[in-house]
């Protein structure tokens, strides 16, 4: 059976973690490996790696974390954030990414999505999607990291970029993402009822409940967690185990 | 020597590092006469049927690849890879390699079910092999796929896979071997599969 997946998110900023699990005692240029390692040893079933540097210059330190993560993890991973075109797209997968995740540039240009999905498959091709709540049962796509409205309503946007050919959609709640109160369960089931790629529900978990429940009554794919593991609050393993006495499909 | 084969389109990364890991020598094949110089071949698998095949058929690869598999060279096929030994796909319209004879078809459209098939899932193994040596029974691996491979000779399936029904995920055929998901992205259980294929001769 299909487990679902638990995928811990890690920002990144000038080719270094800058929120994710603090190790203390090690070296800048180790730390993203060392995060990855550590996530991956406790059961992570993919990572992702969120580019939060706010120059194009900065951005390009991203190739050399790629690798090096690469290198040294068996486990899918995921690159986000500054993506603007397919040459971006191939540096980063020939340098050991797995999926590449567009957002702004998405929404700017979705020619993007189709050429990327057709040059290297939809399988590493996810589109992000920051929603807002503007009322009942619709969203709002956000871009430039929640701060611009786009215009777009959510549900349309979902299923234009499944046409174009994306593989899977990272669905981020505004309202609910870092108030620990729970996904926002009913974006979540509204998206993964009008796609048939999976949805990955981000934003708004603070305890193992909010996970079960964005998994069973939300019907996401996967769960995107941050504070969750940052904080220390729990690990990947207690997590599954908890899911998995639950009733959930988890890898353990 | 280990040679896999580069389409130009994405991750064999972290596949050459799976096999430097082994301290097996990996060399990337882009054309036909490197194909001799290596022990196996390993055909990875990213992006559509008929951009592969026509990767393969425009660098000469197609020959080249069945002659070498003729004469009893190990080769893995992954994902794509795997689905490209058959001989057509419902993904595209070009002819596939025709080492194995079957078709390629897409998942259904399923309630709760989303495709791709994407994530971690277990393979039941049917039969035993040196290539699947020391793996359990309903271990984890990764998918990202789309579509699946229907063989038509039954006693080349080895793997099968829980995904509203079951699907072929392994195949093997004497010293040709073949899985839908990533090994090289799949943890230990993955590592060990690409061992065991290493050892191959």
């Amino acid at each position: 059976m299909l487990a679902k997946r638990i995928i811990p998110c890690l920002d990144v900023k000038d080719g270094k973690v800058v929120k994710g699990v603090h190790f203390e005692n090690l070296k800048d240029a180790g730390e993203p490996v060392a995060s990855a390692e550590y996530y991956c040893q406790q059961g992570a079933d993919e990572l992702v790696f969120l580019d939060i540097s706010a120059t194009i210059e900065k951005r390009k330190t991203m190739k050399g974390l790629v690798r090096n993560v690469a290198s040294n993890i068996s486990i899918p991973f995921t690159v986000g954030g500054g993506i603007k075109n397919t040459q971006d797209i191939l540096t980063l997968l020939e340098n050991g990414a797995d999926k590449i995740s567009i957002n702004t540039e998405a929404v700017r240009n979705p020619d993007i999505v189709y050429e990327a999905a057709k040059k290297f498959g939809s399988q590493c091709i996810v589109v992000a999607i920051d929603a807002k709540k503007t009322g009942k049962n619709r969203w709002e796509v956000y871009v430039k990291s929640g701060k611009i409205p786009s215009g777009i309503e959510v549900k349309e946007w979902a299923k234009k970029v499944e046409d174009l050919g994306c593989g899977e959609i990272l669905l981020t709640s505004i309202d609910a993402d870092g108030t620990l109160g729970g996904y926002d369960l009913e974006l979540t089931r509204t998206i993964a009822s009008v796609v048939k790629i999976p949805v990955i529900a981000s934003g708004g978990a603070g305890s193992i409940e909010h996970l079960y429940k964005v998994l069973v009554e939300g019907n996401a794919s996967a769960v995107l967690i941050a504070s969750l593991l940052h904080f220390n609050q729990f690990t990947i393993t207690q997590i599954k185990e908890a899911l998995r006495d639950k009733k959930i499909a988890v890898r353990i | 020597m280990t040679g896999i084969i580069n389409y130009g389109a994405g991750n064999i990364f972290s596949l050459f590092n799976n096999i430097k890991r082994l301290d097996e020598k990996a060399l990337i094949i882009s054309k036909p006469e490197m194909l001799s110089k290596v022990h196996r071949i390993v055909l990875p698998g990213v992006g559509a049927f008929d951009e592969g095949m026509l990767h393969l058929t425009k660098n000469c690869l197609s020959e080249a690849i069945i002659e070498q598999v003729k004469k009893g060279k190990p080769m893995l096929g992954i994902c794509l890879g795997l689905q490209m030994l058959f001989e057509n796909s419902e993904e595209g319209k070009l002819k596939g390699l025709s080492i194995l004879k079957g078709a390629v078809r897409k998942f259904p459209r399923k309630k709760n079910l989303p495709v791709p098939h994407m994530g971690w899932n277990s393979v039941r193994i049917l039969k035993k092999s040196l290539f699947l040596k020391g793996i359990q029974d309903e271990s984890f691996f990764y998918f990202a796929h789309s579509y699946y491979s229907i063989p038509e000779e039954k006693n080349i399936i080895y793997g099968i896979t829980e995904y509203g029904f079951e699907f072929t995920s392994i195949v093997q055929k004497e010293n040709l071997v073949g899985v839908q998901f990533h090994p090289e992205k799949s943890g230990e259980c993955g590592f060990r599969l690409i061992k065991n294929f290493v050892k191959m001769k």
